[in-house]
């Protein structure tokens, strides 16, 4: 149990590693000087020149990601910090600490400060998302597949086929037309900041719309997982033991049919992030989704590496969580 | 060396199975659910071919008049966008972009995946171990948070909007074909091709391949589906192809901010979208369903 | 009468849904049950059986009707039963004991939980008492060890032991009735043997009326009192067992009978009797006769006509469903014998200490090697030309990995196979010289997985022609293709047609046709059969006869089927466990058994049953004993000290017949095993 614990950890840091290098090297190395990057379009070529000297930008690639590696564990020192480079970057830690990811070019702060007073809000709009969606996509799940055929799976399948199909942003403006444009019942905007609306208020159509794009995905997944167990010989078997419906239901059909939905469940967290991006772009709201858009746009490559390593981390971490779950759920998964 | 001689052949059997997918199509086509998923992919297509002559204005031209009252009105049907286009002009363009983005996003998606997966899924060995890993460590990454830092790295435009789609779909694509071929390679008629010394590449693209044909497909319906909402996304998120390109997506973001008053600039554009990937949905459910054979 | 009956079925019909149309697929079928009777149903598959027997406990598939009749149990007619009745009725007084045990056990829960559930949903008692029950039941069911078993997964069992928990898990809430459907396909014969011994004597136990399905004629034989046959959906005859198997009324029933070989059969090198044709599907049973089509007796105008032939009393507690059962008394057909066979040429392949051993797979990337597994240990033999010979064992005993690497598509971990002078075990297909290819090719087990589904028949005879025949013109290739296709007796339209059209023997005959496309010299048939229905099966054989007997090639056949081994084969080789227990010709190898393992086997086939010792194991352990016999802890006559230490000597009767046990030819002569079917065979 810990050997298989450990090789399935050392093998999800490795694909940390190998993501976290790919990750650098598609930002480093888009067309165009890092340096003039950094400094803008109005910087003089001698500037540039002294900050590409500065970067050890001439250096190979691998060199450049383990020195950036280094930064970013605290054994090297931050060459960006300090008033030399006229860029206005300071960081009141010093220029060496575990966890440095370099300064946010477009906020001109250091990038751990910039996650550090956004991360919270996108943690509690996830989790809230999270809280309904694994319910409400279950229920809805089991009881399409629970009555295949019928006029109530039709209803709830038809349903969840149209609302997979609808992009976010298109969810997100139909509701905001609907509640705030027409019925004035919501905020259009979810800042989070005071003002009239209480943030029970402000979180309702950006949990709202999460629930939506993932809840329809999970619970077809459910339901066709459920139909699949359904026409298992062991569930005939149960039948014909003239075991209680609900029994056979709760521990012969239930227990079986959400193995597979839970590699779904978990996956989705990673399209979750693909939608808090889009739903925190569309109201305005704090966190790191609309932050990693905005640095985007802006060409921040230090808060958009420092973003994204922070989507893999959770990425990486679910699947982990998910294999730990496969193995709590299926005997059949030898831990060896 | 046995490739050349089978060439013919294999051109031949590969003509057979677009012929038959054909009459597949067309049985389906009896299919209600995928009659209409069918009939809106048709029917968008054949708008965006036939653009230049259908569409009533230039998509980027701005009648000023209209600007100011852009509702629908007899001379612009759909009514106008915020800086006074026409919305139906736009539209019809539109779907002229997304018909050149989603295909040529998605078909070398499916050529790189199925070039990866099938000799990996065929040879195994380190070879296979090297394109899984590689595969998982592009699919640990959130789909748009990858087109995020490549459009960054890239800059937006058609060609990279492609490059990046590509990139993110073959892993998927890879697995998918990867699981199947290792299925198939354990079929019993694999095992008579090498006992009577077919090449690999031959047993690959005759033996192979057209039996992964049903499985790929519905996968390919579904991500054409994804890619029409991503490359909306895309639009809707200020990274799809530069203004003034007809993009639906774009066209929604453009007009977010009026919603209350003029409705119809982000209606329209919405309701095409969601049409297009519905079509895509619903064909790839009644393929599923209906797997032929 | 009835009411003192256990089951009585009348008029029972049943029908599918499909598309639109209602597909009847059980018609006015009745049954009689006394308690504690023994009844077998047989018939091939898509006869309805299953049907029937689901039908007992209430049960129909999704798009299943029932059109008419009526099921009594004990008086109560099931088909009004409300849900609680059929919740009552289900387990408690009638049990089911299922095809594929494994896939019946649900596989996320331990079999102790399955067993308690099945006691508590019929009989209120505490859960110490259910497990008290369960473990009581998997003794009776002869489980070893059943405190351990308790706690086990499915996954965890063999295919032998989950199909015994499945028989406890009926048996815990004590039913009146048991139905058993076709419960011991999968297992090995030995296996088999011992659970349908084990059906019979908890059948005694527990005065238990036992309702038993099987495809299987001998295996009904050896446990029912009273047999019915079925066909099409309906019982075309109903008989005391002995009189049905020494006198069958219906042609069909004659038919079955002959298609296989019998058990103390020793003529070997006969061809068997056969059904022409197949199971009409439902919705396409002809009017009148439903055999009809099949049958040699056949009288147009009078077979054909009356659309509801009744099943009719002939005496003797029997009755049969046939116009002409007065007229004629129904014999198989017996094909003419085949030719005499001819003396085995030089060896063409030598197999020399072959051995291969499984890694077993490791977990992706990090994962440790787990043992090794040997299939083949230690492996020699010879193959003649022109011979059949048969290399038959159970499941795991290597066989097809010895076929596997002999034809190329495994490498063998060491030791030599030499095929026409070249040195082949761990050179793969790809790498063999197209010449040596052409020599040798392979008949699959599978009808589902033999053709690819893509391909037209055509295109797939055409392809090997052009691959391994000497002609190369497409008008040449054509031509072999109508010729082959003649050859398996298919029509020459079935070139059109793709694999997914045609019945599962239709595939076997096509995968036959590509095996000779280029005339190889050996043909290997890897279970060419067992995926078949029997009267399938023995036209299947008769062909690969027949072709055999034309070409002259030699034939190499892999098989678990003892009595169909010993019926067609030259010379066998019996494998366990990757190592040859004996070889020699059929005669020597099982006329008498001398091996302990070959009187084992041949004892599973027939109705004799070697006596076991208390303590051997029913079933391989998952370890052979390291340095000693293989067959160490299955065998009864084991030395402790000797058998579990040394390996046993391969000591040679004859020229042709070897055997590797540590026990004296005189010593292995006078078993009981040996002797009784000695006695039998004079």
């Amino acid at each position: 149990m810990i050997g298989f614990l450990l090789r399935r950890l050392s093998q999800f840091a490795l694909t940390f590693a190998a993501a976290s290098f790919l990750l650098f090297a598609v930002t480093e190395f888009s067309p165009g000087d890092i340096a003039s990057k950094i400094l803008g379009p109005y910087a003089v070529q001698s500037q540039v020149d002294l900050l590409h000297e500065r970067l050890k930008l001439d250096d190979p690639l691998p060199v450049r990601y383990f020195r950036w590696l280094g930064t970013l564990l605290g054994l090297v020192d931050n060459p960006l910090g300090g008033d030399t480079t006229g860029l206005g970057l300071t960081d009141p830690r010093g220029s060496r600490y575990f966890g440095n990811l370099g300064y946010s070019l477009m906020l001109k702060e250091p990038v751990v400060d910039v996650i550090g007073d956004r991360l919270g809000y996108t943690v509690l709009l996830t989790l809230w998302a999270v809280v309904f969606i694994v319910p409400i996509s279950i229920a809805v799940g089991v009881a399409a597949g629970m009555n295949q055929g019928k006029a109530l799976d039709r209803v709830l399948s038809t349903s969840a086929a149209v609302l997979t199909s609808l992009p976010e942003f298109v969810v997100a403006v139909a509701l905001i037309f609907v509640a705030v444009a027409w019925l004035g019942l919501l905020p259009g905007t979810s800042t989070m900041t005071g003002g009239s609306w209480s943030t029970t208020a402000q979180l309702i159509l950006p949990v709202t719309v999460l629930v939506i794009a993932s809840a329809s995905y999970v619970s077809r997944i459910v339901r066709a997982s459920v139909v699949d167990t359904l026409r298992r010989p062991y569930v005939r078997t149960a039948l014909l033991k003239g075991l209680p419906r609900r029994q056979i239901i709760v521990h012969h059909v239930l227990r079986n049919a959400m193995i597979p939905p839970i590699t779904v469940i978990l996956l989705q967290v990673n399209w979750l992030l693909t939608g808090v991006v889009v739903v925190e772009s569309i109201f305005a709201y704090p966190g790191v989704g609309s932050l990693l858009l905005q640095a985007g746009l802006f060409g921040d490559i230090y808060l958009v590496q420092a973003l994204t390593l922070l989507a893999l981390a959770v990425a990486v971490g679910t699947q982990l969580i998910g294999d730990l779950c496969y193995m709590a759920l299926d005997p059949k998964i030898k831990v060896v | 060396m046995t490739l050349s001689s089978s060439t013919y052949r294999e051109t031949l059997s590969w003509a057979t199975a677009g012929s038959r997918l054909l009459l597949r199509v067309a049985a389906i086509s009896r299919n209600p659910t995928a009659f209409a998923g069918l009939s809106v992919l048709v029917f968008w297509a054949t708008v965006a071919v036939l653009a230049p002559l259908i569409s009533p204005y230039d998509p980027t031209a701005i009648d000023f008049s209209a600007a100011a009252d852009p509702m629908p009105s007899w001379s612009h049907w759909l009514g106008n966008d915020s800086s006074g286009r026409d919305l139906l002009s736009r539209i019809i363009w539109g779907a002229r972009t997304t018909y050149t983005v989603v295909p040529l996003a998605v078909g070398s998606a499916f050529i790189l995946g199925i070039a990866l997966g099938v000799p990996a899924g065929y040879f195994g060995g380190w070879a296979d171990t090297f394109i899984s890993r590689v595969s998982d460590v592009i699919l640990a990454f959130p789909v748009l948070i990858l087109y995020i830092i490549l459009i960054t790295a890239l800059g937006p435009s058609l060609i990279n909007i492609i490059v990046a789609v590509t990139l993110s779909y073959a892993p998927g694509v890879s697995r998918l074909a990867r699981g199947i071929t290792l299925s198939l390679r354990e079929q019993d008629y694999i095992a008579a091709a090498q006992l009577r010394g077919e090449s690999s590449l031959y047993i690959m693209l005759v033996e192979i391949l057209p039996n992964a044909r049903g499985p790929l497909l519905v996968d390919l319906c579904l991500r054409a589906g994804y890619t029409v909402i991503m490359v909306g996304t895309l639009g809707f998120l200020g990274l799809g192809l530069p203004p003034p390109t007809p993009d639906w997506g774009g066209m929604v973001v453009e007009s977010a901010h009026f919603l209350s008053t003029y409705w119809h600039m982000s209606l329209f554009p919405c309701v095409a979208i969601s049409s297009v990937v519905i079509a895509c949905n619903l064909l790839a459910d009644s393929l599923r369903r209906d797997p032929g054979r | 009468m009835s009411e003192q009956m256990l089951l009585s079925v009348q008029d029972l019909s049943i029908a599918y849904r499909k598309g639109g149309a209602t597909l009847p697929v059980v018609r006015d079928f009745s049954l009689r049950l006394a308690p504690g009777e023994t009844y077998g149903l047989v018939g091939e598959s898509g006869c309805g059986k299953s049907t029937v027997a689901y039908a007992l406990l209430g049960y129909l598939s999704e798009n299943g009707v029932l059109t008419g009749g009526t099921i009594r149990l004990n008086g109560v007619d099931v088909t009004t039963l409300d849900d609680a009745g059929l919740r009552g009725l289900r387990g408690g007084d009638v049990a089911m004991v299922y095809q594929e045990p494994v896939s019946a056990l649900n596989p996320v829960l331990t079999v102790g939980r399955q067993l308690v559930e099945a006691r508590q949903a019929h009989r209120t008692c505490s859960a110490a008492e259910a497990r008290m029950a369960a473990i009581a039941m998997m003794q009776a069911v002869r489980l070893p060890d059943p405190n351990t078993l308790f706690d086990r997964y499915p996954h965890e069992l063999s295919g032998g032991q989950a199909q015994r928990i499945v028989i406890a898990m009926a048996l815990l809430a004590e039913p009146k009735l048991l139905v058993l459907d076709e419960p011991t396909t999968g297992l090995d014969a030995t296996v088999e043997a011992e659970v349908v011994d084990l059906i019979a004597d908890l059948g005694r136990r527990f005065g238990m009326g036992i309702l038993y399905i099987s495809h299987n004629l001998a295996l009904v034989g050896r446990i029912c009192e009273r047999v019915g046959v079925m066909y099409a959906g309906r019982l075309v005859e109903e008989a005391p067992a002995g009189q049905l198997f020494s006198s069958p009324r219906h042609p069909y029933t004659a038919g079955l009978l002959g298609c296989r070989p019998s058990a103390d059969d020793r003529s070997a090198r006969r061809r068997l009797a056969t059904i022409p044709g197949q199971v009409p599907l439902p919705g396409q049973v002809p009017p009148g006769c439903a055999f009809a089509p099949r049958c040699q007796y056949f009288a147009a105008g009078r077979c054909d006509r009356l659309p509801d032939l009744p099943l009719e009393p002939i005496g003797g507690n029997a009755s049969v469903r046939c116009l002409r059962h007065a007229e004629i008394v129904p014999e198989p057909i017996i094909p003419q014998p085949a030719a005499e066979r001819p003396a085995p040429g030089m060896p063409v392949i030598e197999v020399n200490n072959l051995v291969k051993n499984y890694a077993s797979r490791r977990m992706l990337g990090f994962g440790r090697r787990a043992p090794e597994f040997n299939a083949n240990d230690d492996i020699s033999l010879s193959v003649r030309g022109g011979e059949i010979l048969s290399i038959v064992g159970e499941s795991g005993s290597g066989k097809s990995t010895l076929a596997k690497i002999a034809i190329g598509l495994e490498e063998a971990t060491s030791g030599k196979i030499v095929a026409f002078e070249h040195e082949v075990g761990s050179v793969r297909a790809g790498r063999r010289p197209r010449p040596l290819l052409r020599k040798m090719q392979m008949v699959f087990q599978n009808p589902d997985s033999t053709l690819n589904p893509a391909h037209t028949v055509g295109a797939i005879i055409a392809r090997a022609v052009r691959r391994l025949g000497d002609r190369q013109s497409s008008e040449a290739i054509r031509h072999r293709v109508d010729i082959l296709l003649a050859a398996v007796a298919l029509p020459a339209e079935f070139r059109h047609k793709y694999p997914h059209e045609l019945s599962g023997g239709q595939r076997q005959r096509v995968g036959i046709a590509r095996a000779f496309a280029g005339n190889p010299e050996i043909v290997v048939a890897d279970e060419p059969v067992s995926a078949l229905d029997v009267s399938i099966q023995a036209s299947i054989v008769n062909l690969l006869l027949d072709m055999q007997a034309c070409s002259g090639t030699t034939f190499l056949f892999i098989s678990h089927d003892v009595a169909l081994v010993r019926h067609i084969s030259d010379r066998v080789a019996v494998l366990y466990r990757g190592q040859v227990m004996e070889a020699g010709t059929v005669e020597e190898v099982f006329s008498p058994p001398f091996h302990p393992y070959t009187a084992r086997l041949l004892a599973a086939t027939g109705h004799v049953s070697v006596p076991e010792p208390a303590n051997a194991e029913l079933e391989a352990t998952a370890q052979p004993p390291v340095g000693g016999c293989r067959y160490f802890d299955r065998c009864g006559l084991r030395v402790e000290g000797l058998c579990d230490r040394m390996a046993p000597p391969r000591s040679q009767r004859s020229e042709s017949h070897f055997l590797a046990c540590h026990h004296e030819f005189s010593f292995l002569a006078g078993q009981p095993g040996a002797n009784s079917n000695k006695v039998q065979g004079d």
